[in-house]
């Protein structure tokens, strides 16, 4: 469903507008996590919610995922549909056994007669020079992690379309806001993280690739804000007289994979750009997709920008050098276009 | 006895149900995996967790659950799973691999989950403990007066989910139970050489709840603690942590040579044989006569065979279906 409409709002707003609209009309949804009561969530994403919802069903809880991301796994088999938020992805390591062993794998052990409808959302990404422990992305992990549904919005309105589907569906669904494509006063200022929004609720599906730009002489398939950047370098290298493709996945699990195979028909070379790590992820994934759909109209061999195989570093230079970043992403395509 | 006599046949009843399933699915084990012991051999691959001798702590909640509580335990589940009245027949045929198994074959001994009553286990230690604080959530938030019981053992209550799952629910006062079964051994680690202090149920003053210990693996002392603590929860009054002094009779997992704990030690257990001594007991006491101990036998035997031939009956699964219920 797309509607025409003037409304903006930033991809933090449209995700708080998302969750309040379901739990308006569905009593079995409720919210726990660090700070998302009076705070709002460290990153707005439930914003507003107390206030509506009251402490009943916007619960504050204490730093201590393994017992609230557990506690959301049962209330899930018994009838709730909880939306849990780890802070930061990066904290996954005090708490993943209940979320692949246990959350992930009910379903399948129970043979499909348990439902575990779980939303499990996380702030992903880097840029603002937070470090090795709170920039990091990971999705590429998650993804490979059999049972979880992953998404990762990259403007504000699939990141509403999203969080409803997130919310009705049957299944965990792990939701991954990059904090730099949210639109907050205090990130590094991004003006594409605010775009239409209607004011009614609306599904976004999962597992539908967008065409964020087309193309014709080039596929750049990538997710969250590197969307973004994606989208910079393709206006970029339109000046240079090259037409790129941007293939928005929006989503891991499921992946699109007609999608990349499609637009690599189309435009016979593919570029992946990833901020997750380099090896072993989304970017060998795609190049695999399109390599197994698309062999004998691949021009050239694709090609990857993504950040290495290191922690991600703090200081402001080493960050910006390891990151994607629309001057790389230009670069990659420049040379694999007159290559 | 100050016992209703009809819960006192029935907790029996359930212990020789239990003993005879464990003593029958570990004959059926070892059947064609001997002389050389090969774990992923017969007709149950795997590994296997059996619980002779932990009766006690599984048919003492009985008589006071009621339609609807939650129940999660733990890689050590059968007793637990058959007090709760989990269909036997399924839950054979999940452990023989078969497709009209609770799980259709996917998950094993391990991993049992049913919808009704309300049973889920879990192989890794202290996993199941947020997710009763989760289903005490839900009934909360239902209205009903429905309990969680979350059992574990004592090797899990050194384990991050256990302090963290008791905060929560003593933080939000859920109408949660956590049963410790201590059966003294984590694999071979005694619990001298794991925990610091001698009893579990020490803990809970650490959260502020209450923490009763059990000290004899008899029925009738859990029958008592564990109606006073699912009452409490019921009324809305909070979780409570029990402890149970029990015993594991045979090996951590079959095969085990169990080399860690002396003859000495083993000779002692079997002499407390729980299934032994509550039946002596009510033999002495007139409740149930050696001639009706012997019937219920006869009973619960054909119970545990017809399972058995139910899951043996049973077809496996095509090997396709591995791809099937990964998502909803």
């Amino acid at each position: 469903m797309t509607t025409a409409t003037d409304r903006k709002l930033t991809m933090q707003k449209a995700i708080a507008e998302g969750i309040f609209q379901e739990m308006d009309v569905d009593p079995s949804v409720f919210v726990m996590g660090e700070d998302v009561g009076v705070y709002g969530g460290i990153f707005g994403s439930t914003e507003g919610l107390l206030a509506k919802f009251g402490p009943e069903r916007i619960i504050d809880t204490p730093i201590s995922e393994t017992g609230f991301i557990g506690a959301a796994v049962g209330a899930a088999i018994n009838g709730m549909r909880p939306i849990v938020e780890l802070m930061f992805v990066d904290f996954f390591g005090v708490c993943m056994d209940q979320i692949y062993n246990n959350m992930a794998k009910i379903h399948y052990f129970s043979g499909g007669n348990i439902k575990v409808p779980v939303v499990l959302t996380t702030a992903v990404g880097g840029g603002y020079s937070d470090a090795g422990q709170h920039s990091q992305t990971l999705w590429g992990m998650f993804a490979h992690l059999p049972g979880m549904k992953v998404v990762v919005p990259s403007s504000a309105y699939d990141a509403k379309g999203l969080m409803i589907s997130a919310i009705r569906d049957d299944n965990p669904v792990v939701y991954m806001f990059h904090k730099g494509a949210l639109g907050l006063g205090w990130m590094v200022n991004n003006p594409r993280a605010t775009g239409p929004v209607p004011a009614e609720a609306y599904e976004v599906p999962i597992g539908e690739a967008r065409i964020a730009r087309e193309g014709s002489d080039v596929t750049v398939v990538t997710i969250g804000l590197s969307v973004h950047k994606a989208l910079d370098a393709a206006e970029t290298l339109e000046s240079q007289g090259i037409s790129a493709e941007v293939i928005d996945l929006r989503s891991l699990v499921p992946l699109d994979r007609e999608a990349v195979v499609a637009s690599v028909q189309k435009t016979h070379r593919l570029v992946v750009v990833d901020e997750d790590y380099h090896s072993f992820g989304m970017t060998g994934e795609i190049i695999s997709t399109a390599v197994e759909g698309a062999f004998d109209h691949l021009d050239a061999p694709p090609v990857r920008v993504a950040t290495p195989d290191i922690p991600i570093p703090y200081s402001h230079g080493l960050e910006e050098w390891a990151l994607p970043s629309s001057e790389r992403i230009v670069a990659a395509v420049s040379e694999l276009v007159s290559g | 006895m100050d016992i209703p006599k009809e819960h006192l046949v029935d907790m029996y009843e359930t212990m020789v149900k239990i003993r005879r399933f464990e003593e029958r699915i570990r004959e059926m084990y070892f059947a064609d995996k001997l002389p050389a012991f090969d774990i992923a051999a017969g007709l149950i691959p795997g590994e296997m967790h059996l619980a002779a001798g932990q009766e006690p702590v599984a048919v003492g909640m009985r008589p006071h659950l009621q339609p609807g509580d939650a129940i999660t335990a733990t890689h050590r589940p059968h007793h637990i799973a058959i007090a709760q009245g989990v269909d036997l027949n399924k839950m054979a045929a999940e452990i023989f691999g078969r497709d009209t198994g609770l799980g259709r074959g996917k998950g094993g001994h391990m991993h049992l989950f049913s919808v009704e009553p309300n049973f889920g286990c879990s192989g890794i230690i202290g996993e199941g403990m947020p997710v009763a604080v989760g289903a005490a959530m839900a009934f909360r938030f239902k209205g009903t007066d429905n309990i969680a019981l979350s059992y574990f053992g004592e090797g899990a209550a050194n384990q991050g989910a256990f302090h963290e799952s008791l905060n929560l629910a003593a933080l939000w006062k859920l109408p949660v139970v956590f049963i410790c079964e201590d059966n003294a051994y984590a694999i071979s680690v005694p619990k001298t050489a794991s925990t610091a202090i001698p009893d579990n149920s020490d803990r809970a003053s650490a959260y502020g709840i209450p923490g009763v210990l059990v000290p004899e693996n008899d029925p009738v002392a859990v029958y008592e603690v564990m109606g006073a603590a699912m009452d409490r929860a019921r009324r809305g009054d909070g979780p409570s942590l029990i402890e149970i002094k029990t015993d594991r009779l045979w090996g951590h997992f079959e095969g085990d040579a169990d080399a860690y704990r002396d003859e000495a030690f083993k000779e002692e257990m079997n002499q407390r044989d729980p299934l032994i001594v509550f039946g002596k007991r009510l033999a002495d006491e007139g409740i149930l006569s050696a001639e009706e101990q012997a019937a219920i036998q006869e009973a619960q035997y054909a119970i545990v065979e017809e399972a058995l031939d139910f899951a043996l009956a049973s077809p496996y699964p095509e090997p396709e279906a591995a791809l099937e219920h990964v998502f909803a």
